[in-house]
């Protein structure tokens, strides 16, 4: 048994349901180091780390620390290893102090504020952390709440960090800060594994890098001996053929342009930072970035629903930006987000199939109240009252006061059966449907719009792959049909198959456009993880579409 | 004037029980619409506790004052365990609930307090009970002119009251209690994370918070009725709770403040029947001060938009962990 393990996993598998999310995971952790864990999204980076910090038990597999076989199945287990887990989401309470949150839960001890602001203030100053321990979260930028999370898992005395892509939200000052304090723990001891996907970084803080690829472990090296395209390589392995079609159409003119446009996240950082491309009709424009680089975000400035800073939204040469969501949806821009939890955003879970269709589409679902014959110029008691009859039939049209369910039914049943969506019927409640089904109706909402550009953001996610494939053969009617499509994806393998130029995002930037024939998975993976950027590239290397460059042209004007 | 405001800490006390009830309930996350039914429900536990030491030849005043606050605590405990059960447990809408207890608890009082309590003879005995051993005086307060008629010719409820909202205010800004407390009502998912066992807190501060509201009952038919019961007491009661709800908001969620705005509130609610020789629709308009008052804060806090004044974040929100 080496001497000097702060860590070790052996054989860790972890499924859900019928999915496996880690598969026979080896892992070590020495003392003193910082190991970074690498790999795309959903390659099990997360999983694995929630299952050493509690949050997970592991379905098999043994997990040591300092040699000591230990079970960890739940976070105080973890504290008691004294392991310490940074999540993703800050998990504080707003409304108390930074010392208040950090001695939340720590059991023994008399609570004297006092006492407590003066250990946070010792603990900060020894690893070089900028921290009033009075301040609310409240008021905290994103950085002081992540110093709060470490100090927190410090406080409770904890030897082995996990940070769970904890420069996500950072600037690159911040980063750097994080990056001193963390060399400063190293110094002190401290083990830490850092999950990130940005490859300047691993190769700034780690010592090793451990590589993870669809669930299992792909292998781990040096820092000092790799570099930055090995990494790419492990971390996306070889191209899988897959056999999707790619209708060749007539590209149009482009339907929808985006110039110079910055929209800001929840957070108020920066979310999107001047981006600027167009889709064509009959085109599938793909959009590839890890998860959280601005995609939801730019879905939601085109659809209208949330502010943008600068910039510009044009439609068909108009401008949308300002416009309501309602008023961008009848000019022909459907939307189709699927969420995580799926049901989150787009469809009512109670509401049956046919009812969701009206939620969007109730003005084509309206009664017209046939209007009374009344001749002209009839001066007749009779004849006014039928002329008040009608101006109010024609105010309830107007203002589609009734529903018709009739016509929403039939558009849910032509749905359902041009969609092959299984269903008892048309008034089932949709939270009954699988998430294939619930995926297809959401999208088949929209195509009953007839929309001329669809934006699609995971229409895939989850689904087996018969599924996977009847939604790509829906967005390759689309295609054929003159819409343009905007495919927001997670697997670049499909995306290289299914769309015909690819724009890369990487925290909100351009990284650049590419043919979809012409590149590689290895210069997507690159362009991710921000090491590649095609905007600055002088020239015009191959397979770079011209839309890089659009900045200089007014491409509506020609 | 000096009787006036010894009344008005008299009656304000009721409000006092029923509202620092409710704070500690919501600090926990739930909004508690059951406390006009506890406080109900605590009135009809503390008269057959009461009834029950008075039975004998020669009761005992201490005893009777104890047992009549424990069987008060007990009774609106038991409603305050149903309500924290359905919200709790098995996640059902507080609101709903809440609207459900305070029905059951007012229509259970008026059945217990004329079908079980008021046997032949009982009247007598609560009423000294209730004069006798509940607003026995300090020995000597009545000489100490305007100082001792106002702040200390009251009955052993109305010091209890003041204890224990003081006692209430101290454990929520001095202690991990009350930190874990705050912690569960603002954010239980984050409680959960570092450990704070959340459906315990939610629990012991539903009960003891139902505990506190059912003395309200208890203080108003002994303390400030002098143990008499009359015809219309359960619908008396409910008002109070209705209006020791609003006295949570008007007091930010504060149980010190609560002390300070519960006589405020009770001086408004005596100050119709004080005022002679005004018209009925001026009475009512008197009696609608103390609402007026509350919007008003309210108004006032949202305005101000202090996250400090705001009621606790996960407030009404059920916790379910699987949903992290």
């Amino acid at each position: 048994m080496n001497e000097n393990l702060a860590l070790e996993l052996k054989n860790i598998s972890k499924y859900f349901g019928s999915v496996a999310a880690n598969k026979g995971i080896d892992l070590t952790l020495c003392k003193g180091e910082i190991l970074a864990l690498l790999g795309e999204n959903g390659s099990g980076k997360t999983t694995l780390m929630n299952m050493i910090s509690g949050i997970y038990y592991p379905d098999e597999g043994q997990i040591f620390v300092n040699g000591q076989q230990v079970v960890i199945s739940s976070p105080q287990d973890a504290f008691r290893c004294k392991i310490g887990m940074v999540h993703q989401h800050f998990k504080l309470i707003d409304l108390f102090t930074a010392a208040q949150n950090i001695v939340l839960g720590v059991k023994g001890g008399r609570y004297g504020l006092k006492k407590i602001n003066d250990e946070v203030r010792a603990i900060a100053e020894r690893y070089g952390f900028e921290l009033d321990p009075k301040k609310k979260i409240y008021d905290m930028s994103v950085s002081e709440k992540q110093t709060v999370e470490i100090i927190k898992v410090l406080y409770r005395g904890a030897d082995i960090l996990i940070l769970d892509e904890p420069t996500a939200v950072l600037t690159p000052q911040e980063t750097e800060k994080l990056f001193s304090v963390m060399r400063a723990m190293k110094a002190d001891g401290k083990s830490i594994i850092i999950i990130t996907h940005k490859l300047h970084e691993v190769m700034a803080i780690s010592d090793r890098v451990a590589v993870l690829r669809k669930g299992e472990y792909i292998g781990c090296v040096d820092t000092e001996k790799t570099n930055e395209s090995a990494l790419t390589e492990m971390m996306v392995g070889q191209k899988v053929a897959l056999n999707i079609e790619r209708p060749e159409t007539k590209f149009d003119k482009p339907l929808l342009e985006i110039r110079d446009l910055c929209v800001d996240s929840d957070e108020g950082s920066r979310a999107i930072d001047d981006l600027s491309f167009f889709i064509r009709g009959g085109e599938i424009l793909g959009v590839a970035g890890i998860a959280g680089c601005g995609q939801r975000e730019l879905c939601e400035a085109i659809a209208g629903l949330r502010k943008i800073e600068s910039g510009g939204i044009y439609h068909e040469g108009e401008s949308i930006v300002g416009l309501s969501p309602k008023e961008i949806s009848h000019k022909g821009i459907a939307m189709s987000f699927i969420p995580e939890d799926r049901l989150g955003m787009g469809l009512a879970p109670s509401l049956s199939i046919t009812d969701n269709m009206m939620l969007k589409n109730y003005q084509d679902h309206t009664y017209g109240i046939k209007p009374l014959a009344v001749e002209e110029g009839d001066k007749s008691l009779k004849a006014k009252m039928r002329r008040a009859v009608n101006k109010t039939g024609a105010w309830l049209n107007r203002h589609c006061i009734f529903v018709n369910r009739k016509i929403a039914r039939a558009d849910a049943e032509r749905v359902i059966k041009e969609l092959d969506i299984v269903t008892p019927s048309a008034e089932t409640p949709v939270r009954k449907l699988s998430g294939g089904n619930l995926q297809k109706v959401l999208l088949g909402r929209e195509i009953l719009t007839e929309p001329n550009v669809l934006i699609t953001a995971y229409p895939v996610r989850g689904l087996d792959i018969n599924s996977s494939y009847l939604i790509y053969d829906i967005l390759n009617r689309q295609k054929k049909s003159g819409t343009g499509v905007l495919f927001i994806g997670e697997d670049l393998d499909v995306m290289l198959a299914l769309c015909d130029k690819i724009m890369v995002l990487c925290h909100g930037r351009l990284m650049g456009v590419v043919h979809a024939e012409k590149t590689t998975k290895e210069q997507l993976g690159l362009m991710m993880a921000g090491a590649l950027d095609l905007m600055e590239e002088k020239g015009k290397p191959m397979g770079i579409a011209k839309d890089s460059q659009i900045g200089e042209e007014h491409t509506w004007d020609a | 004037m000096d009787v006036f405001f010894s009344n008005a800490i008299e009656f304000g006390v009721i409000f006092l029980f029923g509202c620092v009830g409710e704070i500690l309930t919501e600090k926990s996350g739930h909004l508690n619409l059951g406390i006009p039914g506890i406080m109900c429900v605590g009135a009809a536990g503390g008269c057959f506790g009461a009834k029950l030491c008075m039975s004998g030849a020669d009761p005992n005043g201490f005893l009777t004052v104890l047992v009549a606050i424990l069987f008060a605590m007990i009774f609106a405990g038991a409603l305050g365990g149903i309500y924290g059960f359905l919200t709790v447990s098995l996640r059902c809408n507080q609101n709903v609930t809440g609207l459900a207890c305070t029905i059951f608890g007012v229509g259970f009082t008026s059945f217990f307090l004329n079908n079980i309590v008021l046997t032949e003879g009982v009247s007598a005995k609560l009423a000294q009970a209730g004069r006798s051993y509940f607003n026995a005086h300090i020995p000597g307060a009545d000489s100490l002119g305007w100082f001792g008629t106002i702040f200390l010719q009251h009955g052993v409820l109305v010091y209890l009251a003041i204890v224990i909202a003081v006692l209430a205010a101290l454990m929520l800004r001095y202690t991990k209690v009350g930190l874990h407390l705050r912690a569960v009502g603002e954010n239980p998912a984050t409680a959960d994370a570092v450990g704070i066992n959340v459906t315990r807190y939610k629990y012991t501060f539903i009960l003891a918070g139902a505990a506190v509201a059912g003395l309200g009952g208890l203080c108003y038919i002994m303390g400030y009725m002098n143990g008499i019961v009359d015809a219309t007491v359960d619908q008396t009661i409910q008002g109070i709770g209705w209006l020791s709800i609003a006295l949570v908001i008007f007091t930010m969620w504060k149980p010190a403040l609560a002390i300070i705005g519960s006589i405020l509130f009770g001086a408004l609610y005596i100050l119709s029947s004080r005022i002679t020789g005004i018209s009925f629709v001026q009475t009512k308009l008197l009696e609608l001060i103390p609402y007026v008052v509350t919007i008003i804060v309210l108004i006032a806090t949202s305005i101000a938009g202090r996250r400090e004044t705001q009621p606790p974040t996960s407030l009404g929100l059920s916790y379910f962990r699987e949903d992290r």
